[in-house]
């Protein structure tokens, strides 16, 4: 086993991140876990971060990165707002986003999921990867624990699922990413946003479903392992 | 017609005794006296119209155009001096394609308005520049529906429902 850590390394969250929309609004889920090398820097940080009252960001890559480039659109969003005299829509948010994003592609690392809701198109889900693409998607998924979500995903999605079902998705899968991802863990945090507001949520560790390895073992071969002298089972 | 400014109206930057600008009430008149424009916004858009001055009969039809578009969604029509107009109309232009790179979508028109109107402002602040001698009527669609607005040289930019400048406006009004 490595024992050498690398503490001053830069901290990246490894993450699973996802954004997902329903009818009526967008549910956007995330881990929990920030990582500098082999060492878990924070293991309860909160990834999804508010750009408006009605526009969040889920955020991937580098802390660094991540947070500076929320931070920009913030502010920029911020005085849109006062000039427009309303809300800034989701599609100037993630527009904004993936400036920065394009325009600094040499320098930054993260990639990010847009999601808000507006009185204009609903809810929408804006995934602007590495390069600084901008790609509405009715869901989306990034960070290194996706790789084990793109299946899952293709199968379990649906078009106009409630509010609920859609929550429920997306806590499964990102407790599933956390399962075989090293880089992601914690806890599930979602925010969901309609025309009602935001709400925020909390899953603790503990009140994720098991996976595999983890259920106990039934007419499981494991069986053989722990009895004293191995037997041919009783089917 | 005329007011003597008795020497507070040589300089844009110069307040008359009882609170006048001058040099804008002037730029004002060159509106007043050039061809008609009326604007009229309806429930499904807007409508543009100019009066068509035919300064020679050697004139091809189809040129001196007054009615510019700025953008999709968006036009103006320039009353005055037209070189002024035209200036005005670039920097529409530029402000409305500006906006949409950066935010993603087209200018809402009551910002394009606000843009335009602080552009013509801009040029009552300085001695060394004199006022637009023009008057716009901007027309544009956009997630709220038609809208109308109107500016005057002196920087002020309101909605309308119906507006009308020129030499024809107040027989236009009634």
């Amino acid at each position: 086993m490595d024992l050498e850590m690398n503490l001053n390394a830069p901290h990246s969250m490894g993450t699973t991140i996802i954004g997902v929309t329903y009818n009526g609004g967008v549910v956007l889920g995330a881990d929990s876990r920030t990582s500098t090398g082999m060492y878990v820097a924070n293991r309860a940080s909160d990834k999804i971060t508010q750009l408006t009252d009605n526009v969040y960001v889920c955020r991937s890559g580098s802390a660094a990165d991540s947070q500076i480039v929320s931070d920009y659109v913030r502010y920029f969003l911020h005085q849109h707002t006062i000039q427009l005299g309303q809300s800034a829509t989701s599609k100037v948010a993630a527009n904004l986003i993936r400036l920065l994003s394009y325009n600094n592609k040499n320098m930054l690392e993260t990639g990010l999921i847009v999601g808000g809701w507006d009185k204009y198109e609903g809810g929408k889900i804006y995934a602007i990867p590495l390069g600084g693409t901008l790609i509405e998607q009715p869901f989306a998924i990034g960070g290194s624990g996706s790789s084990y979500l793109y299946g899952f995903f293709d199968q379990a999605w649906k078009e106009g699922m409630t509010k609920d079902e859609a929550e429920q998705l997306v806590v499964k899968a990102v407790s599933l990413a956390i399962a075989r991802d090293g880089a992601s863990g914690g806890v599930v945090r979602t925010v969901i946003i309609n025309s009602e507001g935001v709400t925020r949520n909390f899953y603790p560790g503990d009140k994720l479903q098991l996976w595999h390895e983890e259920l106990e073992p039934q007419n499981s071969l494991l069986d053989l392992l722990n009895s004293s002298s191995p037997e041919p089972m009783n089917i | 017609m005329s007011s003597i400014g008795t020497g507070y109206d040589l300089s844009v930057t110069t307040f008359s005794p009882d609170g006048r600008v001058f040099q804008i009430e002037y730029a004002a008149k060159a509106v007043d006296n050039s061809g008609t424009v009326i604007g009229i916004k309806c429930k499904d858009g807007i409508v543009l119209g100019v009066e068509k001055l035919i300064a020679s009969k050697m004139m091809l039809p189809g040129s001196n155009r007054r009615i510019h578009s700025v953008h999709r969604h968006s036009g103006m029509a320039v009353a005055g001096l037209a070189a002024d107009g035209r200036q005005i109309v670039a920097r529409a232009k530029s402000e409305a394609t500006n906006y949409q790179s950066v935010y993603g979508e087209p200018i809402p028109v009551k910002e394009l308005a606000e843009r335009v109107a602080s552009y013509v402002h801009l040029c009552t602040l300085y001695w060394w520049l004199r006022p637009f001698g023009c008057g716009i009527i901007l027309g544009g669609y956009d997630r709220d529906g038609p809208q109308l607005y109107m500016v005057e040289p002196s920087g002020i930019s309101y909605r309308y429902f119906g507006a009308a400048i020129g030499k024809g406006k107040q027989a236009a009004k009634t």
